[in-house]
């Protein structure tokens, strides 16, 4: 079940070197789940841009695997559809082409027997075809629940190991609902796979701005000397979204936000924010650090939940000039939902550099504007010496790093009003990614499936670090399932969320949307 | 689209520069979410009669825009400086930043070429990193620049204005000696092939072979053989082969050998070229021992691979990738003014060998 080191060639070989893409070995993708959502929108338009860039390897091919019974034919013109709908190029005919004719089609049940030998074989047919031993991915586009299954099924066929090839598999978020429930899928997919071989997907981690966190934070001396408790007094991440649940009533009723975007995603940001720096960039020493101070945050005590988690419902309200209905008026949402679409906590890390420093996380649905940022907010100067009225403006340096709508860092200052008297007030230096890098980044599942066939886990979620994540979500879940009589608070759509989250600031405010 | 323009003959750099600063601060003022590209200068040296093509070029440069572009028009007999300023830009339909680009164009005269950077000094984001790029090759206003250029954007390949592959591969040596970097479009005609050929002895199934390798044949557009000496230069420098000069023969064939340091078989080496329409390489064959062929071709969609083994059926697969074309690979340069290519110098040095 160990990884082989088929990669070593590359090594071996100068040509490689100075190359700014990478070679990587030839490689069959099979994708459980190839007519769903995903893989209509993301995987395949992914895989046709890698091709019309070039980084596809020398052979690849393409096996998609769906309930629905379809010919190779049949699947090509929807993968054809699908690359001409959601692509974030227009496709160029001869590339679509040639690469609609490597991919082909494996009809069954996920659970059937079969399905795993007719698999095997289109698998062995296609490295006897094309004479050198593929690569295997094998992508679980599917819900988590299938994740044992297809593993499970992989391993019985001995598809989870070849003698000359390196298999992977991707599995795709939610990985578990809670603690239990990662563990027991991670121990499922770890009976046959070995950790070098899973690859979990957060594609927040694919994107330019979470990994230029990184490089913001360890490409420049300027930062790193104040990134503790004795300069910072206190970070906040926000992960807001105008829009409601969309047609997504069924998976965001069992989800809610805590779920859907703080167990992953913000924990994710927390943890490349405030890990110390890894000796080298390299997938388990990066994922070493993001563990230790994961494991740095205490999990909350029962009794300990209502004073650092807020949780709140969308009421109807005002978007965008339109009236909106509230949660539990949307299609498919139960009248009587305790589903939180919204989230606040204040956490704290255990540690020598952040001991002290309040971490406040908070995320919604329907609020004012959409908006991803980190704020860092360092303590006040030690003693300001504009005395009186004029020192009003001095306020304490903030960093903040915007995820979305636009990728951009800002820092703070205090800076002179032009006139006769020393009056202070607060302005931006502001760094705008589109004003000085006027490239397309690559969509974010792009670059992770490419890493996934060069075997590169980095910006992948190790079995450790799930659990990790999960540990400090889990108390909160299990006091919020606890709690059936507490009345959820709701905010109006279109606002900032509810009041009862400034209770958790201490005295703070949030930032304004 | 936000855009204003300025214009003004008989013009200075001071004059041309405070009408930069005033255009970018009224886009601002009419929205502010409009801000300036901050990436890099762009300065062009261009002749005058061929203006037209090289604004075309410069629009078609896709994703890769330079954000001040400063496109300077020689024409021989002009004593006064024209100066026209353009700032446009959009705000994005979804919200957010939009970005301005500045476009500037100064007709000098010949007799402005040999002082020209203390003409463009003033126009230029002092810190930005600052890219020369001069397709007619005025090499007397490109070597009053080099103080003021961190990048110059060289196409060796271009047989209208070098004496021969050896004078373009020359120029390019003597410009990298001075402390600039060099983007060379002709090297970066061979960007393909050099990822392909790189990833086919990456396999494993091919383990070896790179070793024994014998012949290396190359078919070339008839302008580009200096985007075949580089991609031979390349393999060269890498594998550690000392090329010998090149010898003519018919058709316009050239051929060549290298010896491997290390001793052993010599490297039969041809370049062939073929009629074809767009620049850069047609095909690049590479053998060796034991009947061992692969043969990389050109063709709609990306390129075709041809693979002979000794007692073996041969094989043909497609290599995906989309053209680039010209205008694409000028843009590429715009992009690699970023980033270094520490390959590219030994590539040159070994391919100056084959015609010294």
């Amino acid at each position: 079940m160990v990884a082989l080191d088929v990669e070593a060639g590359l090594d071996s070989n100068p040509l490689v070197t100075g190359l700014e893409r990478q070679p990587v070995r030839s490689t069959a993708v099979v994708i459980f789940g190839a007519m769903g959502d995903l893989a209509s929108r993301k995987l395949l338009p992914g895989i046709y841009n890698l091709a019309h860039e070039g980084g596809l390897p020398e052979r690849i091919a393409l096996i998609g695997v769906s309930r629905s019974s379809m010919t190779d034919e049949e699947f090509r013109a929807s993968a054809r559809e699908s690359i001409d709908r959601f692509s974030r190029r227009r496709p160029d005919p001869d590339v679509l082409e040639g690469l609609l004719a490597n991919f082909s089609y494996v009809a069954g049940s996920f659970d059937d027997d079969g399905l795993y030998v007719r698999l095997r074989d289109a698998l062995g047919t296609l490295d006897t075809g094309l004479g050198t031993p593929l690569n295997r991915i094998f992508y679980l586009s599917t819900a988590p629940e299938f994740f044992p299954v297809i593993t499970g099924h992989l391993g019985a066929a001995g598809l989870n190991e070849t003698d000359e090839a390196d298999v992977r598999v991707v599995v795709e978020k939610p990985i578990g609902y809670d603690l239990a429930s990662a563990r027991a899928q991670n121990d499922a997919v770890l009976e046959y796979f070995d950790e070098s071989q899973v690859f979990r997907i957060d594609h927040y981690l694919g994107k330019e701005t979470v990994q230029n966190l990184m490089a913001l934070r360890f490409a420049n001396a300027l930062f790193e000397p104040v990134w503790n408790r004795n300069f910072i007094d206190n970070v906040q991440i926000t992960a807001a979204e105008d829009i409601g649940i969309g047609t997504r009533a069924g998976y965001y009723e069992g989800a809610g936000a805590l779920r859907d975007l703080v167990q992953n995603h913000m924990l994710q940001l927390l943890a490349l924010l405030a890990m110390e720096p890894p000796t080298a960039f390299e997938a388990n020493r990066l994922r070493d650090e993001k563990v230790k101070v994961l494991e740095a945050i205490a999990p909350p005590a029962p009794e300990e939940v209502a004073a650092m988690a807020v949780r709140a419902q969308y009421g109807e309200g005002i978007v965008a000039g339109a009236e909106s209905v509230g949660y539990r008026e949307e299609p498919g949402v139960a009248e009587d939902s305790r589903t939180e679409t919204y989230v606040a906590l204040r956490l704290f890390i255990n540690n020598w550099r952040w001991a002290g420093v309040p971490f406040y996380l908070r995320t919604g649905k329907r609020m004012a504007r959409k908006l991803t940022e980190i704020a860092v907010t360092l303590r006040p100067v030690p003693h300001i010496a504009f005395q009186g009225p004029d020192s009003d403006g001095v306020q304490p340096n903030q960093i903040i790093l915007t995820l979305q709508p636009d990728e951009a860092v800002s820092v703070s200052l205090g800076a002179k009003v032009p006139g006769t008297k020393m009056q202070i007030r607060p302005v931006n230096m502001e760094f705008h990614y589109g004003t000085s890098f006027l490239s397309e980044s690559p969509e974010a599942y792009e670059r992770l499936i490419l890493d996934v066939m060069r075997g590169d886990a980095t910006l992948f979620t190790r079995n450790d670090e799930v659990e990790a994540l999960w540990r400090i979500i889990d108390p909160i879940l299990a006091a919020w399932a606890q709690d059936t009589e507490t009345p959820i608070p709701e905010y109006p759509a279109g606002s900032a969320g509810p009041s009862e989250a400034d209770a958790l600031l201490d005295g703070r405010s949030w930032r304004r949307l | 689209m936000s855009e204003a323009r300025w214009a003004e003959s008989d013009t200075s750099p001071e004059r041309i520069e405070a009408a930069l600063r005033e255009l970018l601060r009224e886009r601002h003022a009419e929205n502010d979410a409009l801000v300036p590209a901050r990436v890099l200068n762009l300065i062009v040296i261009a002749d005058r009669e061929w203006r037209g093509e090289v604004v075309n070029r410069l629009e078609r440069v896709g994703r890769y825009h330079p954000s001040r572009t400063i496109l300077c028009t020689i024409e021989d007999d002009r004593r006064t400086i024209d100066g026209y300023a353009r700032v446009s830009g959009d705000v994005s339909a979804t919200g957010g930043v939009g970005v301005l680009r500045e476009s500037v164009e100064i007709a000098l005269g010949a007799v402005h070429t040999g002082r020209i950077d203390t003409i463009i000094d003033p126009i230029l984001i002092s810190e930005l990193p600052t890219v020369v790029w001069s397709p007619h090759n005025r090499d007397e206003a490109v070597e009053a620049l080099l103080p003021l250029a961190d990048v110059i954007l060289i196409d060796t390949d271009d047989p209208v204005f070098f004496d021969g592959p050896g004078a373009a591969l020359a120029r390019a040596a003597d410009l990298l000696e001075s402390n600039v970097d060099i983007v060379d479009l002709a090297w970066l005609r061979t960007i393909a092939w050099r990822e392909r050929l790189a990833g086919s002895f990456s396999d494993p199934a091919r383990a070896g072979l790179l070793d024994g390798l014998r012949r290396i044949y190359v078919r070339h557009h008839h302008g580009s053989i200096v985007s075949a000496l580089l991609l031979t230069g390349w393999l060269a420098s890498r594998l550690g082969w000392l090329p010998t000069a090149l010898e003519p023969a018919a058709g316009g064939v050239r051929r060549a050998t290298a010896a491997r340091a290390g001793g052993g078989a010599s490297i039969g080496i041809e370049f062939h070229p073929v009629a074809q329409a767009i620049r850069g390489l047609a095909g690049v064959t590479v053998s060796g021992s034991a009947g061992f062929s692969l043969s990389l071709e050109r063709a709609p969609g990306g390129l075709i691979a041809r693979e002979q083994r000794a007692g073996a059926t041969p094989r043909e697969w497609q290599l995906f990738g989309a053209s680039r074309g010209e205008d694409g690979i000028l843009g590429e340069g715009v992009r690699q003014a970023l980033i270094r290519d520490h390959v590219y110098g030994p590539a040159l040095q070994a391919a100056r060998s084959f015609s010294q």
